[in-house]
């Protein structure tokens, strides 16, 4: 075996200009740098979050209006999507199914693991790069492909996928061509994520600093930590279930195809002998553990900027570090949740209830910890501040309603209701995305040397979390009324969603008020790049690795090999000469 | 590499050997059992019993596993339980409901 | 600029980013192919009927491509030995048996794969087939991934022994390892679908 040599990383002298420079396209298009894949990441994720959002503003005037023809865009869109108009309900599906993916899989998750991740990570454990930085390009340049499948599916025969974001079989493979693109696109972005993955793993684990022990982490990587656990362990069946449906559409394999099936009237003369609960059981082992991948790096980042903007630790680190790990763990023993009107007996019911129910406990925890985090702390109310506070009580209204749907009794009436939409919406809306805001304004200054403007963050802040919550809040009382989700009519069909249908109108201009919110943080977030206020390397004053870094910082990162000499929230300790500590300096 | 490395290394040489000759074996015994057409369940337990030794060989001895470092031996564990939830709570999903094929 | 511990071992994990990067990744295709087994038992186990493995499938071919396997293994594993005894030439010899191994266990397979094809017998028959050649043709494909893997250390890359040996023995043991695994996947497929 290899002979073990003294651990000390050599200092890594920051190279200004290689000995060779790199030409534009290996410097800023096939970069190995983690600092700009992570940019790119970033950008790509922001984009598709953009592209994800435009296609529920359509969805939402149909169920708004349903019926009555778009003006402008909708003759834009053509005939084929849109007849004089008026939405087709195939589009609305259309539109419906790559919503979803694209927010979760081309959107959150590229920028929360991708982005910031990337760019973060390697700064705060003091690390000059990525362990396999080519391997981090591929893992980029693999979601990239996977994203301009995915677009491209739009212009196929029939359109995009179609089948919700969950591709349930047996629709899924008697679907037009755009599933067939769905099913290549996610093979792309799984590879990406799953590459990503072991990178994150190795570097945490082999390149942090010296001093830079597992409970002297920031707590963002620890949530990066764990989220990379999820990726690497729970996609790869989603992989697997990818192929096989590829096969079933495409070699005629019956693997998710019963025998016995009527298509539009006709019988079809398939052999037969899959099981469809099959998919469902492979897309939920990884979907269940991608919902913590969604949220974990939201709660890493909200919990850096609370201890750095309450000026005192966190309340109760070990106990949150502990959370995370059993909630990465218990994470992938509770997916058949997503499975109670499957038909499942009442042990394995019980089974999955019970697991459902242990798991909101670390949630409860790591929530509760940073509330007490705030009590007596000296608040400074900036824009990621805002976003980070606001979080708490939106992921807890999100986590808490999420309780009835984990018990087999009460998600028998809210299965596949507005009450569903609602309650992920809120842990990923303004929880997830508010807590993906707050990163980019706190890191913002790390990566481009200015701040963002204040007053313009402020009115991005006040503007988004308002609308969301007229858009989602009236969606429990839609659920709750009984009304289905996927009607591309929002249930103006029947009966018992009259009374409901107008809440409709409140959660749609909602959301094209929230995209009028969003002017304020784009035009922000180009401006400031030139115009915003110039800052040294630690404007927030705060305690972990990466502020010791210049802004930007270098190739290569830091100057002398980094530290660390205690933990990450040195705040307000008493006897210091100033409010804070820093884990980096002697 | 020392000279001790080399004596090392022999050792391990042995080691291949040996186990070479055990899978063989064991690879003979396995097809050779399959002929006896025993029930499924009896089959499929002794099969799988003859699986697990020569995979645990090829783990233990090829990759080194026997004297792996413990940051190994937790990822694989975990990897193991997840792998055995992922066999296991499906099929006993749905053979403890109504419509399976009896 | 350097990242650390690419060759030399972190002092207290006890590893190279390498040695934890390819077992990260063989926990992922132990996922991987375990999907694919759990689905082998839902669909079985839904099933009216399931033929028994020898009854469509041809075991002594199997049987002796289980042998090139476990072959390729031990030529693999002596291959790395030959490197940490700095013997290039003995590598060369084994590396390149491991290579041949592989060729020959793909040739197997192709004739196999070939003889159902003309009786009928294809993933669209039944559920059986279906099952066989996706776990078949997605073990297949890494044997050939593996084979690419190992014919450029055995040829291109093998540059690095002159300038850098111990890496290129750390990577040769990474390639092994991989290598292994698909010799384990193997030996667990070949029961699953030939004899049971």
């Amino acid at each position: 075996m290899s002979e073990p040599v003294d651990v000390a990383p050599k200092p890594h002298v920051a190279h200004e200009v290689h000995h060779e420079e790199l030409g534009f396209w290996r410097k800023y298009v096939f970069s190995t740098d983690h600092k700009v894949i992570g940019i790119q990441y970033s950008v790509t994720g922001l984009l598709f979050l953009l592209f994800g959002f435009c296609l529920m503003m359509l969805m939402r005037w149909q169920l708004a209006y349903p019926g009555v023809p778009l003006p402008l865009i909708g003759s834009l869109l053509g005939e084929a999507r849109m007849p004089g108009g008026t939405m087709l309900p195939e589009f609305y599906n259309e539109l419906g199914a790559m919503h979803g993916t694209i927010m979760v899989f081309l959107g959150v998750v590229p920028l929360a693991v991708g982005g910031f991740g990337n760019f973060v990570v390697p700064l705060q454990i003091g690390a000059p790069d990525m362990a396999f930085p080519k391997l981090n390009m591929l893992s980029y340049w693999s979601l990239f492909l996977g994203g301009i499948t995915m677009l491209g599916s739009f212009f196929v025969p029939g359109g995009a996928a179609q089948s919700g974001w969950t591709s349930y079989t047996p629709l899924s493979v008697i679907a037009g061509t755009g599933q067939t693109w769905w099913l290549i696109g996610m093979i792309f972005l799984i590879t990406s994520s799953l590459l990503g993955a072991l990178n994150f793993i190795t570097t945490i684990i082999q390149l942090r600093a010296k001093g830079l022990t597992f409970m002297r982490f920031p707590f963002f990587v620890w949530a990066q930590f764990v989220t990379a656990f999820l990726l690497l362990l729970a996609f790869p069946p989603l992989e697997a279930a990818g192929v096989m449906q590829l096969m079933d559409r495409v070699a005629g394999t019956n693997f998710f195809l019963p025998s016995g099936l009527v298509v539009s009237g006709q019988a079809l003369t398939n052999v037969g002998g899959g099981n469809p609960l099959l998919w469902q059981h492979l897309f939920w082992f990884l979907a269940h553990p991608e919902v913590y991948v969604l949220i974990l790096p939201g709660m890493g980042i909200v919990a850096e900027i609370i201890a750095n903007n309450t000026r005192k630790p966190l309340w109760g680190y070990r106990s949150m570090v502990y959370s995370l790990i059993f909630v990465g763990f218990m994470s992938f023993i509770v997916w058949a949740h997503h499975m109670f009107m499957t038909g499942m007996g009442t042990t394995m019911a019980a089974f999955f209830q019970t697991t459902t129910m242990i798991i909101s406990i670390p949630s409860v925890v790591i929530l509760t910890a940073l509330i007490i985090s705030l009590w007596g702390g000296s608040i400074r109310f900036n824009t990621p501040m805002l976003f980070a506070v606001a979080f708490l009580p939106m992921f807890g209204i999100g986590g808490l309603t999420g309780l009835p749907l984990g018990l087999n009794i009460a998600d028998i009436p809210l299965h596949d209701t507005y009450y569903v939409i609602a309650h992920f919406h809120y842990v990923v809306a303004p929880g997830t995305i508010f807590a993906l805001m707050a990163g980019i304004y706190y890191w913002y200054p790390k990566a481009t040397g200015r701040k963002m403007n204040e007053t313009l963050g402020k009115i991005h802040f006040v503007g988004s979390l308002v609308c969301m919550n007229a858009i989602f809040m009236p969606m429990f009382i839609i659920g709750l009324a009984g009304v289905s989700r996927r009607l591309f009519d929002a249930g103006a069909a029947y009966a018992f969603a009259q009374p409901t249908m107008h809440w409709n109108v409140v959660s749609s201009w909602g959301a094209w008020t929230l995209a009028i919110f969003q002017i304020p943080f784009i035009f922000n977030f180009f401006w400031s790049i030139r115009k915003g206020e110039k800052v040294g390397d630690n404007p927030w004053q705060a305690t972990t690795i990466e502020w010791s870094a210049p802004s930007p910082p270098p190739h290569g990162n830091f100057v002398h090999a980094p530290q660390a000499y205690r933990g990450p929230y040195e705040y307000s300790v008493p006897g210091a000469g100033k409010d804070f500590v820093p884990q980096y300096e002697a | 590499m020392t000279s001790d490395h080399a004596v090392d290394i022999d050792k391990h040489v042995r080691v291949y050997i040996i186990v070479f000759v055990a899978l063989m074996v064991l690879t003979i015994i396995t097809v050779a059992i399959s002929r006896l057409h025993l029930s499924v369940p009896i089959a499929v337990a002794v099969a799988l019993f003859v699986a697990i030794i020569k995979g645990s060989l090829v783990a233990g001895y090829f990759m080194h596993l026997v004297s792996e470092k413990k940051l190994i031996y937790a990822v694989l564990v975990l990897t193991a339980v997840f792998f055995a939830a992922l066999l296991a709570l499906p099929v006993f999903t749905v053979s403890d409901g109504y419509w399976i094929h009896e | 600029m350097d990242i650390p511990y690419t060759v030399e071992v972190r002092r207290d994990t006890g590893l190279t980013n390498g040695k934890i990067g390819i077992w990260l990744f063989l926990a992922s295709e132990v996922m991987l192919f375990g999907a694919l087994f759990a689905s082998y038992i839902l669909i079985r186990v839904g099933a009216p009927s399931w033929p028994r493995g020898d009854t469509i499938l041809d075991v002594w071919l199997a049987t002796f491509n289980t042998i090139v396997l476990i072959s390729s293994s031990v030529t693999m594993v002596m291959a790395w030995a030959s490197l940490m005894r700095h013997r290039f030439e003995t590598f060369r010899i084994y590396m390149g048996a491991t290579i041949l191994f592989g060729l020959v266990f793909l040739i197997v397979k192709y004739f196999e794969y070939s003889h159902h094809i003309h009786l009928g017998e294809v993933p669209s028959t039944n559920n059986f087939l279906a099952i066989y050649y996706t776990l078949t043709g997605l073990h297949m494909l890494h044997v050939f991934g593996g084979m690419m893997v190992n014919a450029y250390f055995w040829g291109p890359g093998a540059k690095l022994w002159k300038t850098n040996p111990q890496w290129f023995t750390n990577r040769v043991e990474h390639s092994g390892l991989f290598w292994h695994f698909v010799d384990l996947v193997w030996i667990f497929l070949f029961p699953t679908l030939y004899l049971l």
